[in-house]
């Protein structure tokens, strides 16, 4: 049926065209598009469809978030020990009467930018971006919004030298003991240790077709097939959709999506996603410090599977 | 075909009457463990020794020096005076359902004698009690999933509440692959471990053996008061390949070795095996031990 799917598409994309040329063939792009939608409508999309939806260049970046949601953000650059990471956003801002804290990670539009953003994959110096900015935020009380959009943290031999690894590892502890709600929000691709870095968050969401993963699906299947063709099958695998995370327990809400997701349909999202994002953090601003990290604590404490759990309580 | 590939040894475990030599196809994603002859070859010189010999020399090769990889039972041998295990019987789930797992797991037990990639324990070294946990890269080449999550997060929970300090010895290829979000969701849940240990101050030393790479690397052998390696540790985040695939060019000599990381800041000393035992007690000793 996924294969009928796209064979319809594809016809009603040659339609299209012939449309673009001048041929009136209104009435069967209408009845290719109603045959699409019902179809759709009986099956759902399977993971590789999602990570399609995830990296489709049309989608949401960071930016996009901040400019529709945050009002009078101000940019805030660099780590203050090696540079700037131009695939960490970080600054304040308003959402509603609430100053923020807000960190995304970029992707960038167009050619130009996303290669100037390093494709939203950031270097040490931007998870040391966003330390900094979540001391601060600590410091002056305000919650922090983190979005997330990775392929993964980026593999080279700067990151390496500069400790990549490290700078990970205490991005995570840092988040473990912030004072101040966090919430994450993964908008597209959450690769790996490189999403993780900013998602030990009191609340961690997911837009409707976005992924989170332990590593790419060709990735996966190279390591695990060696095949990177493979990817596909591999993304059904692993379980990475927002379904699959929220049926885990990983995710605490799936932000649904309009058909057509870019930056025309965004505003109507980001509406709907304003008053839970405020209501959320003041539930959280409500609960003294120490409940706030118990809780968090709690919440990535249950997550795993074994047997015979002995010795825990 | 029994040195046709870059080999290394792990030495004998106490349980099992065979030595094992592993071959290492992939020092990152591979993780066989196949019982062998009673010899191994030096992954660095070429050396061949006798695994009786190299039994005597705790694993280091005596013609130059390579640390070769130590299972985890003749690593608590070599470093404790006293060892006793906690949750021994904890296995895995197959948390995705994942084709394979269970078979994978049940082949890794049956050579390794081992039921997953960590052991831990109360230790006592050099008269210093201690919460210990050490990994196995014969085991799946110490990839880390849930048991190996929970079992450290466990440990560092067990060091907080008993006003213990914590060493761990971190061998590890990185994430389980066939657990998928629950192998990355232990970076998590041992972070928020070792973050409030720490807030009680709790002492944690973090031993770097090879190799420490991946999901390890990226959380609690990064988070140590003190960290230290063994000479030669592999230690990095990427993979070297992953690393050359990205970058175009291959990697110079050294690359994500424990001198490298020294020099580039990331250590706080090197220690050689034999003086490993005598260097951690002398760190217990000075973070509140007895002198
Ligand atoms: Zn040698």
């Amino acid at each position: 049926m996924r294969e009928e799917i796209k064979r319809v598409e594809s016809e009603l994309k040659r339609l299209e065209a012939l449309q673009a040329d001048g041929i009136d063939v209104s009435e069967a792009i209408n009845k290719r598009k109603q045959e699409v939608k019902a179809m759709k409508a009986e099956f759902p999309m399977d993971a590789w469809d999602r990570v399609t939806k995830a990296r489709d260049a049309k989608r949401p970046v960071a930016s996009q978030y901040i400019e529709g949601l945050v009002d009078d953000f101000m940019e805030f650059h660099g780590d203050r020990r090696f540079g700037d990471d131009p695939a960490l956003i970080g600054g304040v801002g308003w959402i509603g009467d609430t100053a923020f804290t807000i960190l995304g990670q970029e992707k960038g539009v167009g050619t130009k930018e996303r290669v100037k953003r390093n494709f939203g994959m950031l270097n040490p110096e931007g998870y040391r971006k966003a330390q900094r900015l979540m001391k601060q935020a600590e410091k002056f009380n305000r919650p922090i919004l983190c979005l997330v959009d990775t392929p993964g943290a980026f593999c080279g031999l700067g990151a390496e030298e500069r400790g990549q690894g490290q700078a990970i590892a205490e991005s995570l502890t840092l988040m473990a003991g912030l004072q101040v709600p966090v919430i994450t929000i993964v908008i597209g691709e959450g690769g790996s240790g490189g999403a993780l870095a900013m998602a030990v968050a009191d609340e961690v969401w997911m837009m409707e077709n976005s992924i989170y993963s332990i590593l790419s699906p060709e990735g996966f299947a190279t390591i695990l097939w060696k095949d990177a063709s493979r990817a596909q099958e591999a993304s059904e695998v692993m379980k990475i959709t927002a379904n699959d995370l929220e049926s885990f327990g990983m995710v605490d809400r799936v932000v649904r999506e309009p058909d057509e997701f870019c930056v025309e349909t965004l505003p109507a999202v980001i509406e709907s996603m304003r008053e839970i994002i405020l209501k959320t953090v003041s539930d959280y601003q409500k609960l003294p410090v120490e409940s706030l990290l118990k809780k968090r604590y709690e919440k990535f404490r249950a997550m795993g599977r074994v047997s015979e759990k002995e010795g825990t309580e | 075909m029994l040195f046709k590939k870059r080999t290394y040894a792990t030495i004998q475990l106490p349980k099992s009457k065979e030595p094992y030599v592993q071959t290492e196809a992939d020092p990152i994603t591979r993780g066989e463990v196949i019982p062998e002859g009673d010899f191994h070859k030096c992954p660095n010189c070429g050396e061949i020794f006798y695994a009786e010999i190299l039994r005597t020399t705790e694993g280091v090769c005596q013609k130059c020096g390579q640390h070769l990889r130590l299972g985890a039972r003749e690593r608590i041998a070599q470093i404790t005076d006293a060892f006793d295990e906690f949750h021994h019987q904890m296995e895995e789930t197959n948390p995705l359902d994942f084709p394979g797992y269970e078979k994978k797991l049940a082949s890794n037990r049956e050579r390794s004698q081992e039921a997953e990639a960590v052991v831990t324990g109360l230790a006592t070294i050099g008269e210093q009690p201690c919460v210990l946990a050490v990994m196995d890269a014969g085991f799946m080449m110490g990839s880390m999933g849930s048991v190996v999550g929970e079992k450290i997060t466990l440990a560092v929970e067990r060091a907080k509440e008993e006003a213990l300090p914590l060493i761990i010895f971190c061998a590890s290829g990185g994430a389980r692959m066939q657990e998928g979000i629950y192998s990355l969701m232990q970076m998590a849940k041992i972070s928020l471990a070792v973050e409030a240990f720490s807030k009680v101050g709790g002492l944690y030393v973090s031993v770097l053996t090879d190799p420490t790479t991946g999901g390890v690397t990226a959380s609690f052998a990064m988070q140590g008061d003190l960290i230290v390696a063994e000479p030669g540790t592999l230690i990095g985040f990427a993979g070297r390949r992953v690393i050359e695939q990205t970058i175009r060019q291959t990697l110079p000599e050294g690359f994500q070795r424990a001198e490298f990381l020294l020099e580039k800041g990331f250590l706080d000393q090197i220690i050689p095996r034999n003086e490993m035992k005598e260097t951690l007690t002398r760190v217990l000793k000075l973070h509140g031990g007895k002198r």
